[in-house]
C-alpha cells in the first residue's frame, strides 16, 4: 500500500534565524548547519554548535541523500510514515518517508530528499524536507 | 549530601476512578491529597511543602491556593510522567535541608473524558526550539515509541512476541485489581492480533487512557516514626535528561542508564537486590528498554528477560507493576509515575493484593520515563526500603 499523501502537514513555526533554511527548501535544497570550529554538522539548526558551543556555525547544502535509521507507519487516521534518516553528512533528522510502498520499507534503506508543502491550498506553509526511497532500490 | 535514609514515604493514595467526566482536574488533586494524608494519619495543617507537575491546573501556585495550603516550600518540577518520582527525591532534599517536614505530592487528570490519547499529534507551546523541525512530520507518543521499538528490533532481534509478554504479565496482575481499567487476562496471541497502531506497536502494546490521579506524602524521619504506619524510607534516587544529541541520536537506550546508576550508587544496592520494581509502562517497549538500562539484564537481552512470564508475581524472577500498571490498571493524564510510586509503597507495606504480594518485599525500585523515548525525555529512578 502506498502512503496517503493527503495528510496535511502542520505549518512549521518560523523564526528569522531559520529564514535561509526555509528559503532553500522552497528551492528544493536541504541545508544543514556546519560548525567552522569543530567541523561537525548538527541538526536541528542552532546558533551555537551543540558540540563545541562555537557561534561559528554556517549553512551548508547537504547532498540530500541518506539511510533510514528507524521508521514507523502510523495506521490511525490518514496513514503516514515518520522516520529518522541519517544524512550522508552525519546528522539524523526526523522526517517523513513519502511516495513509497510502506510494506517494503526497511532500516538502512537508501533514501533521497523530496520536498512537500506544509499547510493546504488555502493556507500554504513552507516546503519541508521529506525523503523517498532512492530509485536504485525502489525500481 | 545524600538523601539515603533521611526521608520517608508516609502516605499514598490512588484515586479509585478511571473515568471522571464530572470532576474537575483540581478536584481530583484535592481528593488525592486528602486520601494520602488520611493514609499517613496527617492533616492538611501538617503540610509545609507542596509538589506538583504539568498536569496541575494553573501550576503550583494555583494549586497551593486552591488546596488552601500554608507551605514554606513549593516545587513545580515537570519532567512529564516521571515527575512524581523526581518529586520524592526533591522532597527528600528539601526535608534534609530544613525547607519542610511534610511534603505533599499530587497528580491528576482526565484525558479519557477529554478525548486525549497517544495517537494524537503532540502539542507544544511557542518557541520550543525543535518544534519547527519536528512537528510537521506528525510525531505522536505512539509513533515515537514505535520508532525506538523498530530500531531495538533491528539491532538486537527483539520480537513482537517478546514485547507482548510485558502486556500478558500486566493482565495477570490486573485481574486481581478491582479498580483496574482492563481486567481480562490476555495471551501473546491476543496482543499480536490486536490492531496495529504504529508499526510495530499494536493496540495492546499501548497503555490505557484513564482519568484519575494519586498523591504521596514524604516526611522527615522524626515524623515518620511518630506515625502508625510501616516505615518506608528513601534509599537512593537519580534523574537524567536525554535528547537527540544534536543529530547523533541513539534510540537504543534511555536516560535510565544514568538515573538508574545514580540511584543504585546512592542506595548502595544493585539490581539483584531488588524484590519488586515499578517500571514505567506507557508502552511494552518502555518496560523492556528500561529493564536493560537499569541493569536487570544486559543491553539487547530485554526481549529474553521479559518473556515466559518472568515479570509475573509468583511466577517470574522480577515481579513488576503488580497493580496491572499503565498497560491495564491506570495511566492518568498520560503520566504514570505517581501510580508506579503507589504500588511500590503497597508492596513494601505488604498491602498489595495477596495474589500478587511479593514475599518479604523490603527493597523496591521505581522508575519512570517522561516524554518521548525517541526524542527527549526525563528519567527518574527511586530506590525504597522497608525498615
Ligand atoms: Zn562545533
Amino acid at each position: 500500500m502506498a502512503a496517503n499523501e493527503s495528510r496535511i502537514m502542520a505549518i512549521p513555526e518560523t523564526h528569522p534565524e531559520h529564514e535561509e533554511y526555509w528559503k532553500a527548501a522552497a528551492e528544493g535544497k536541504l541545508i544543514i548547519k556546519h560548525c567552522e570550529s569543530c567541523g561537525e554538522y548538527h541538526h536541528y539548526p542552532r546558533v551555537l554548535c551543540p558540540f563545541c558551543k562555537s557561534e561559528k556555525t554556517t549553512w551548508k547544502e547537504a547532498k540530500g541523500t541518506g539511510t533510514i535509521y528507524t521508521y514507523s507507519v502510523m495506521r490511525k487516521g490518514s496513514p503516514y510514515v515518520i522516520a529518522f534518516v541519517t544524512l550522508d553528512e552525519g546528522p539524523r533528522m526526523m522526517t517523513n518517508i513519502i511516495d513509497c510502498d510502506w510494506d517494503e520499507l526497511h532500516i538502512d534503506q537508501r533514501v533521497k530528499v523530496a520536498f512537500m508543502q506544509s499547510g493546504n491550498q488555502n493556507n500554504p506553509g513552507p516546503c519541508v524536507p521529506c525523503f523517498t526511497p532512492s530509485m536504485t532500490e525502489n525500481s | 549530601m545524600t538523601i539515603k535514609g533521611r526521608a520517608y514515604i508516609a502516605g499514598a493514595f490512588e484515586h479509585p476512578m478511571r473515568k471522571a467526566p464530572d470532576k474537575s482536574v483540581s478536584a481530583i488533586h484535592a481528593e488525592c491529597a486528602k486520601g494520602a494524608l488520611a493514609d499517613a494519619g496527617l492533616s492538611f495543617a501538617d503540610v509545609d511543602g507542596y509538589f506538583c507537575a504539568g498536569d496541575a491546573p494553573g501550576g503550583v501556585h494555583s494549586m497551593v491556593d486552591y488546596l488552601g495550603l500554608d507551605v514554606r516550600h513549593a516545587d513545580g518540577t515537570d519532567t512529564g510522567g516521571s515527575s512524581y518520582i523526581a518529586h520524592v527525591s526533591h522532597a527528600a532534599q528539601a526535608i534534609i535541608s530544613g525547607k519542610c517536614n511534610v511534603a505533599l505530592i499530587t497528580m491528576g487528570g482526565r484525558p479519557r473524558s477529554e478525548g486525549r490519547s497517544g495517537v494524537k499529534q503532540k502539542i507544544v507551546g511557542a518557541n520550543v526550539p525543535e518544534a519547527p523541525f519536528e512537528l510537521t512530520y506528525g510525531p505522536t507518543a505512539v509513533n515515537e515509541y514505535a520508532m525506538a521499538t523498530m530500531r531495538h528490533m533491528h539491532e538486537y532481534g527483539t520480537t513482537s512476541e517478546q514485547l507482548a509478554w510485558v502486556k500478558v504479565a500486566a493482565s495477570h496482575h490486573a485481574k486481581h485489581n478491582p479498580n483496574a481499567m482492563l481486567r481480562d487476562v490476555v495471551t501473546v496471541e491476543d496482543v499480536l492480533s490486536s490492531p496495529m497502531i504504529a508499526d510495530p506497536l499494536h493496540r495492546l502494546d499501548c497503555c490505557v487512557v484513564s482519568d484519575g490521579g494519586g498523591a504521596i506524602i514524604v516526611v522527615s524521619p522524626e515524623i515518620a516514626k511518630s506515625l502508625n504506619r510501616p516505615l518506608i524510607r528513601v534509599l537512593g534516587a537519580g534523574e537524567s535528561s536525554k535528547g537527540l544529541l544534536g543529530g547523533k541520536a541513539d534510540l537504543t537506550y534511555s536516560g535510565a542508564v544514568r538515573s538508574g546508576a545514580s540511584a543504585f550508587a546512592e542506595a548502595g544496592v544493585n539490581s539483584q537486590d531488588i524484590k519488586y520494581a515499578s517500571i514505567y509502562d506507557s508502552f511494552t517497549i518502555t518496560v523492556l528498554m528500561q529493564l536493560e538500562d537499569l541493569g536487570f539484564c544486559k543491553k539487547g537481552e530485554g526481549g529474553k528477560f521479559v518473556a515466559d512470564g518472568n515479570l509475573i508475581s509468583g511466577v517470574g524472577k522480577l515481579p513488576i507493576n503488580t497493580d496491572g500498571g499503565g498497560l491495564n490498571n491506570n495511566h492518568p493524564s498520560g503520566r504514570g509515575g505517581m501510580i508506579k510510586l503507589i504500588e511500590a509503597v503497597r508492596q513494601l507495606r505488604g498491602e498489595s493484593h495477596p495474589k500478587v504480594q511479593v514475599n518479604n518485599c523490603d527493597l523496591a525500585l521505581v522508575h519512570g520515563t517522561g516524554g518521548g523515548l525517541a526524542s527527549r525525555h526525563g528519567s527518574a529512578t527511586l530506590i525504597l526500603e522497608r525498615v
